[in-house]
């Protein structure tokens, strides 16, 4: 009896889930931070300063904006962290078994992935600032951008398998080595959406220091913002891990060690070219990333979703 | 969304100085901005006048941190024509020499700014990384990296000797190259194409109308630059090029300040082959005879005007200070006209700001209401400051005593 409550308890609260994620994440920081550092010739932050700077944030005095609407202020960091580490629970990490599965999970974590950037749509409306209100509603305009290639770039490689299931899509292309091949295009177009979600460089126009200072975070301070800024590291692991599991899907049959460092070494794959993609451009302007999510972004993922309808036909 | 106002500024992570841009937004487009100056008078100008000439060299030249050897040059251009000092040609050719080394760290910071508006943070770091080599080469040259104290009345105060002179063309060479590598990422880089291409359009024939001066002006067409149109120090004696541009925005004036880099590379190599043997300065009179002058001088941000009347003492009766900014500035409302709010920092950037160098105290009565403010003397402006401050509870005795005892 104890044990049935208490595995699914380790599993949520340290393994795979909050504290690990949360170290991830850490860890994920540290290597933008540095890698975007020495590509800039520069020196870079020590290995510490992620947690160093996390711990700081917390130590700080938190200030509720006049006029903000409390509830909504203090309870949305919270919600977005917490939707971002449901939604592990659902990708395989170093198998191809997630912690749960079912068919169908593969929208729900596209789903528990949305949460992070409505909330903090909501928690720039709620600081009633006009900073974090500019903020919020160019969060939400680029949302409606890069969602929609993000699905259809994320749902062409289930449709090959046949399962809505994040399991069992990573299942399947393990079991048919070279099948990934088919969903590059995809991962192309996932990668840059997934620039879009973590509002990041040429995207990270609703947090534009120059024009509209910290954007929806405006008016966060202490705790709450160390909670929004740790989201958001958590939110580039688990898309990182998403994105590995259905589109580069290696070593899933290895022991446990071995597979564990294969898979950290597909999430930091992802997270470099993250990193590289963002020092390599300029911010776009709110309409012209717009024009490009649905000139260029949404017709490369249709191509990639009829490629592979026509696949299916031509293989099964 | 509904029409919003947006402050820009006083206090905003754009603006490097405090400026006040009220911008009205439709959505995201901008319908109307109010700007507003003042936030850094400083009353240099009037300092000026309580302070000798040899000193004044040193506050004009503080009143741009950036281009502080174009205003201690404009300063005293005015005051040796008053003075009727004839420079020493090795003098004219040093400061030209120093003036275009100012240039090239001007430009590249602006290239950095630039870069940081739009969010091209790396483009920061390169082009700051490159410029650390002009600021060691200015450092070696005149002991300091921003305020160089190189001019003095009637010359230069320091020689460039023959190593001095390896050291800088070797320096000059190296940025040659990496400026060549700005030039094609400007012409190459997709997104900073896209983002420069377009905001802060302004018509050649606007240019002309509000006076837009410096490399502004001339990224719409108008090739004018003080070094050709009235030549000064040794420039007529040198062979370079004014770089226009046709763009009219803010892609157009990037493009005008990288070309400028090379010109100015063309001219510290020509500087270096012809300089002149010789003194570096004359002697100059402490006492400047009665007389006015104004003299222009094309700092990196555009034409620095300066005007001086000299009353026969050591000491100027009137100094003026025209920044290129103040000439600009009118102009950015024009360029924001119909633009994106994403758009503002770089357009705002775009003319290279230097607010702190253009602020001034404008006194203006209006004749229908009559004279709605007061004019004092130092002595008598100093009373009222104490007298108000004691009417409202704030008592200087105690400090005044402890300055006696220490004084």
């Amino acid at each position: 009896m104890m044990q049935s409550i208490l595995t699914p308890l380790f599993n949520i609260v340290v393994f795979p889930g909050f504290l690990f994620l949360a170290a991830m994440g850490m860890l994920g920081q540290y290597v933008d931070r540095k890698l975007y550092a020495r590509l800039q010739n520069r020196v870079g932050p020590p290995f510490i300063q992620p947690l160093a700077d996390f711990i700081k944030l917390s130590a700080k005095q938190e200030t509720l904006p006049e006029g903000a609407d409390r509830r909504m202020f203090l309870v949305l960091p919270l919600v977005a962290l917490a939707a971002t580490v449901t939604a592990s629970f659902y990708i395989p990490m170093w198998s191809d078994k997630a912690l749960f599965s079912f068919d169908g999970d593969i929208i729900v974590t596209l789903y528990f992935l949305m949460i992070p950037t409505v909330s903090f749509f909501l928690a720039g409306h709620a600081s009633t600032s006009l900073y974090a209100e500019i903020g919020a509603v160019r969060a939400i305009t680029q949302f409606f951008a890069y969602e929609v290639p993000l699905f259809l770039a994320v749902l062409s490689p289930a449709l090959l398998a046949g399962t809505w299931s994040i399991s069992g899509i990573a299942a399947f292309y393990a079991a048919r080595p070279g099948w990934w091949l088919f969903n590059i295009l995809g991962f192309g177009v996932g990668m840059v959406a997934v620039l879009g979600k973590l509002e990041k460089v040429p995207f990270d126009i609703p947090e534009a220091e120059t024009e509209i200072v910290g954007g929806a975070f405006t008016e966060y301070s202490g705790r709450l913002l160390a909670l929004f800024k740790m989201t958001v590291d958590v939110e580039a692991i688990v898309a990182a891990s998403l994105l590995a599991a259905i589109f580069l899907p290696f070593g899933l049959g290895l022991p446990a060690l071995l597979g564990f460092l294969v898979y950290l070494l597909k999430v930091f794959l992802v997270l470099v070219l993250l990193t590289l993609l963002r020092t390599i451009m300029a911010r776009l302007r709110i309409d012209q990333m717009m024009a490009f999510c649905w000139k260029i972004l949404a017709p490369l993922a249709f191509v990639q979703i009829v490629a592979s309808l026509v696949l299916k036909g031509v293989l099964s | 969304m509904a029409t919003t106002r947006i402050p820009i500024g006083p206090q905003h992570p754009a603006l490097k100085e405090p400026e006040s841009f009220l911008i009205t937004l439709n959505g995201e487009r901008i319908t109307d901005v109010a700007m507003r100056l003042g936030y850094n008078h400083r009353g240099i100008e009037k300092a000026a006048e309580n302070r000798t000439y040899v000193q004044d060299i040193y506050l004009i030249e503080r009143v741009c941190g950036i281009c502080s050897h174009s205003h201690s040059s404009a300063f005293i251009q005015c005051v040796e024509e008053i003075a009727g000092l004839e420079v020493p040609l090795r003098a004219k050719y040093l400061r030209v020499l120093i003036g275009e080394l100012e240039r090239v760290h001007s430009h590249l910071l602006w290239l950095g700014v630039a870069g940081h508006e739009i969010g091209f943070d790396t483009l920061l770091m390169y082009s700051w990384r490159d410029r650390e080599v002009v600021m060691d080469i200015l450092a070696m040259l005149t002991g300091n990296r921003v305020h160089y104290a190189m001019n003095t009345l009637g010359g230069v105060k320091r020689d460039v000797t023959e190593e001095q002179a390896r050291e800088i063309l070797k320096a000059v060479d190296t940025l040659e190259e990496r400026t060549k590598y700005y030039i094609d990422v400007a012409t190459h880089e997709t997104t900073l194409i896209q983002r420069l291409s377009g905001p802060g359009f302004i018509s050649k024939d606007d240019v002309l109308k509000y006076g837009v001066v410096g490399p502004t002006g001339r990224a719409s067409g108008v090739g004018r630059d003080a070094r050709k149109d009235d030549p000064y120090a040794a420039y007529p004696e040198l062979d370079f090029n004014v770089v226009t541009d046709d763009h009219c925005d803010v892609y157009g004036r990037t493009l005008v300040r990288v070309g400028e880099l090379m010109e100015s590379y063309k001219l510290i190599r020509q500087v270096l082959k012809k300089l002149p043997a010789g003194d570096i300065a004359v002697k100059s009179p402490r006492r400047i005879p009665a007389g006015e002058a104004v003299s222009r001088y094309e700092a990196p941000r555009g034409e620095d005007v300066h005007y001086v009347r000299a009353n026969g003492t050591d000491k100027p009766e009137r100094v003026r200070v025209r920044a290129p900014t103040m000439a600009n500035l009118q102009a950015v409302a024009k360029m924001l006209e119909d633009n994106n709010l994403a758009d503002v920092p770089i357009v705002i950037a775009a003319i290279d700001p230097c607010f702190s160098c253009t602020d001034r105290m404008v006194h203006i009565d209006r004749i229908d209401r009559g004279p709605s403010s007061e004019s004092f003397e130092w002595g008598a402006l100093r009373r009222k400051g104490i007298e108000w401050y004691s009417a409202n509870g704030v008592d200087f005795t105690e400090l005044n005593k402890r300055f006696e005892v220490r004084g």
